[in-house]
């Protein structure tokens, strides 16, 4: 008995080390108390009993949180203040920006400025090097956005498909406090939302020309969507872009994304014609790829943006 | 100019047919997702075990350009025997994972929930294929981002308070990580100007050679370790670990803990041998992490032993196992990498096992996993149970199992290096074998000992073939990996040998 004891007080003491014993930790640490089954047979129920009544003695006792400890606060401060030092000290020994003779300015830059417009037909290098060059990467980090937004669901997917009124009830609840019919508002979004609109997909149709692209363009797209959003009720929204719109722009975007990319990845590692002829670069229609990639960048991000403002905003889509 | 053989297309069709999956999975109904799951982690357990019979009967490593142009310009992916060898491990890990948490998932997971879980679990599959063999620092990083956030979501996929809470913590130990890492990059980057491993590792030799930067190049390598360390749970880094491992559904516990952890791992490998260069520098990094690994080793196993729960104790052996990795890591040694490589498969086989088993006993023993409560569950689970004992005889390192058979390689290069790491890597192996004794074989007794109970209840019989199949597979893998442990090695060494 002493020695169990004694073996759960270390016990407690490693997870305080290790947790901080702050609030949330102790609420978990109940829960699990709660939850350990009662043992059967008297004699073992009494010695659950005063043990149960040792712990609540040790919970009821005020125990300073590990965080607000004043040898804790120093140190994170001390571990702080040295990493800074120690990227601020390797920031000063590093090649200077623009520096000649570093490996920095190799021949890649140099490649890029010379061959990004013969070879992918962009006007804008960036654009070429994003979606062209470096496209696995650009793939990649357009799935992460999608991710973001399955993870978001998923989280916030508390309600299963049978307590529908309880998440309309929910929804309900959120939305009884904002502001209705704000005429200022409601002016300025009805004149402001089809430029914002317009101008989006302007820098995402020039992306391979001038500066901008799906990633910008799609970003002030979904500026747009929220700022209609806003202004007027959900229901107004949902009259063209509801969850199922969305689940289906995604989609369709990004199954396009992956079936052309991986295409163009499989043409080119075989070297084999891809039939995606470039055009005249500074065309509108040119660049082979880069325009509908644009656009289906552009349609995840704004996509995105949009849902992930509702989501947190509304609680569900 | 070289023309790709048919085989050599395969890493380029995992991964784009893991995202398509991934999209096509969001508007399917939840069975079709689940379908969809499996039939996508099988193809690419085959093709893995294409890639791997290829690359060794080659024996040589071959690069895939992602697009007309490649190196230094472009993207490129690289496979040599030990990506095929690793990637196959994970890859076989999740399709059992997913069928032995089969009939657990649909009782832990709403249909709502099963089709973004599907979404997240194909773009896993997806950062999994990617990680391990791409040749570029950068599209590691992009995919490490996908892997973080899917890991959180496979924590937070059961609708329970604590599961949100660990997967809070999750990731805010993770996007440290993540930021540490790409601080590191960004710095290598801007001193080689290459993202490349091989142009990488060039730029760093020339560097070194000439004493250029020697600060800013051994920082951002010791970033990049730090972020890694960190992901993958090194010692004082674990704190997200065990509430994380031992809350979600089964088939997310195995996934995270043999796959997701081990990914960070195998990047960090190849940064090492491909990057960093296995000389004097990269020595004065893997003496820092000597040191950790070296305390978490004992840590691990001294947290484990003081926990009442079942899956958290499971969870800390974690800790103590990737000290292992780690420990093998730092030797620097070949040998050394070598036996890291197969402790990563021998302790992947054994945890992703124990964690399955360990779900179907907690649901034996009505949801608890308290000692006390799990007695007697070996007769309610005779295969869950003896599935358990073997996985904790292979992490104890009983002979003819995989855990044995890496003990005994981390030994080996540890006695072929010599001097005070030697006698620091036994003197741990010793301790902490002794402590797992301690706590996974008292686990597994406890499985056998009769409930307190004598009114038996009657035990449900639960009949779940998908369960079954995963338990024998991994079972026999871990006979394999004790068996024909050598054979393993010589696949990895060679494997080694492709990556320069």
């Amino acid at each position: 008995m002493m020695k169990k004891q004694k073996n759960d007080r270390f016990a407690s003491f490693l997870d305080w080390l290790e947790n901080g014993g702050n609030a949330l930790d102790e609420e978990m640490q109940d829960a699990l108390r709660e939850e350990e089954p009662e043992a059967p047979g008297k004699q073992k129920r009494e010695k659950k009993k005063k043990s149960s009544d040792k712990t609540a003695d040790i919970a009821k006792k005020p125990r300073k949180a590990y965080a607000d400890s004043w040898w804790y606060r120093l140190l994170a401060f001390a571990v702080a203040a040295a990493l800074i030092w120690l990227l601020m000290e390797a920031v000063d020994r590093m090649p200077r920006f623009g520096a000649a003779d570093t490996l920095m300015d190799s021949e890649l830059t140099e490649f890029y400025v010379e061959h990004t417009k013969e070879e992918t037909g962009a006007m804008n290098i960036v654009t070429g090097i994003i979606l062209n060059y470096r496209g696995f990467d650009t793939l990649g980090e357009t799935h992460v956005l999608f991710i973001a937004v399955c993870t978001v669901l998923l989280m916030l997917s508390i309600y299963g498909e049978q307590d529908e009124k309880k998440r309309l009830a929910q929804g309900a609840l959120e939305r009884y406090f904002e502001p209705h019919h704000d005429v200022i508002l409601q002016s300025a979004a009805r004149l402001l939302t089809p430029l914002i609109l317009i101008f989006g997909l302007y820098i995402i149709a020039n992306g391979h020309l001038s500066p901008g692209g799906g990633f910008s363009g799609g970003a002030v797209l979904g500026a747009g969507l929220i700022l209609y959003q806003n202004a007027f009720e959900y229901r107004k929204i949902e009259k063209f872009f509801t969850y199922k719109t969305f689940k289906w722009v995604s989609v369709c975007s990004l199954l396009f994304y992956s079936l052309a990319k991986g295409y163009h990845f499989f043409t080119g590692a075989n070297h084999l014609d891809s039939h995606i002829s470039i055009g005249t670069p500074g065309n509108i229609l040119s660049g082979g790829l880069l325009l509908p990639l644009n656009f289906v960048v552009g349609c995840v991000v704004a996509c995105t943006m949009y849902a992930l403002f509702t989501m947190f905003r509304k609680g569900e889509f | 100019m070289m023309t790709m053989v048919w085989w050599q297309n395969l890493p380029l069709f995992m991964i784009v047919g893991a995202l398509v999956c991934a999209a096509v999975c969001s508007v399917l109904k939840a069975k079709a997702a689940r379908a969809v799951m499996a039939a996508l982690s099988f193809l690419e357990c085959c093709g893995m075990g294409v890639l791997l019979y290829f690359t060794l009967t080659k024996n040589e490593s071959f690069v895939f350009a992602m697009g007309e142009i490649g190196a230094p310009f472009g993207n490129e992916l690289r496979v040599g025997a030990a990506e095929a060898l690793v990637g196959l491990l994970f890859a076989v890990i999740m399709f059992l994972s997913l069928l032995g948490g089969w009939k657990q998932f649909s009782l832990d997971i709403a249909p709502n929930r099963a089709t973004l879980y599907g979404s997240v679990f194909c773009l896993l599959t997806a950062a999994m294929c990617a990680m391990t063999f791409t040749n570029d620092l950068f599209t590691a990083y992009v995919f490490i981002e996908i892997s973080t956030i899917a890991a959180c979501a496979l924590i937070l996929s059961r609708n329970w308070g604590r599961t949100m809470f660990a997967a809070t913590r999750y990731m805010i130990m993770n996007l440290l990580g993540s930021g540490l890492f790409l601080l590191g990059l960004s710095m290598l980057y801007c001193l080689t100007g290459h993202l490349l491993f091989p142009q990488l590792g060039a730029g760093v030799k020339e560097l070194l050679a000439a004493n250029r930067y020697p600060m800013p190049l051994y920082l951002s390598f010791l970033l990049m370790t730090l972020g890694v360390a960190i992901k993958s749970a090194l010692y004082p880094f674990h704190t997200w670990l065990p509430s994380a491992y031992s809350t979600s559904t089964a088939t997310s516990s195995a996934i995270l803990s043999s796959v997701v952890s081990k990914m960070y791992i195998f990047l960090l490998v190849k940064i090492f041998f491909r990057a960093a260069g296995t000389d004097v520098f990269a020595r004065r990094i893997e003496d820092v992490l000597f040191l950790y690994a070296m305390v978490g080793v004992i840590a691990g196993s001294v947290y484990a032993i003081v926990q009442r729960r079942m899956m958290r104790m499971i969870a800390y052996s974690s800790v103590a196992q990737i000290g292992y990795i780690f420990l093998g890591i730092a030797l620097g040694t070949e040998a050394g990498f070598a036996a890291a490589l197969f402790h990563i498969l021998a302790h992947s086989a054994a945890k992703s096992m124990l964690f399955l088993a360990g779900n179907k006993l907690r649901s034996a023993a009505d949801g608890q996993d308290t000692f006390p409560a799990l007695r007697g569950t070996a007769k309610k689970e005779p295969l869950a149970a003896l599935a358990f004992l073997v996985g904790a005889l292979s992490l104890v390192g009983v002979p003819v199992l995989g855990g044995f058979a890496s003990k005994v390689f981390l030994a080996k290069a540890a006695v072929e290096l010599g001097g005070w790491r030697m006698v620091v890597v036994l003197a741990d192996l010793l301790v902490s074998t002794a402590l797992n004794v301690g706590y996974l074989l008292r686990c597994a007794l406890t499985l056998y000992r009769p409930a307190e109970d004598t009114e038996a209840r009657p035990a449900p019989k639960t009949r779940d073939a998908a369960f079954a199949f995963a338990m024998i597979v991994l079972i026999l893998m871990n006979l394999g990996l004790g068996v024909f442990g050598a054979p393993v090695l010589d696949w990895i060494q060679r494997g080694i040998a492709m990556f320069v």
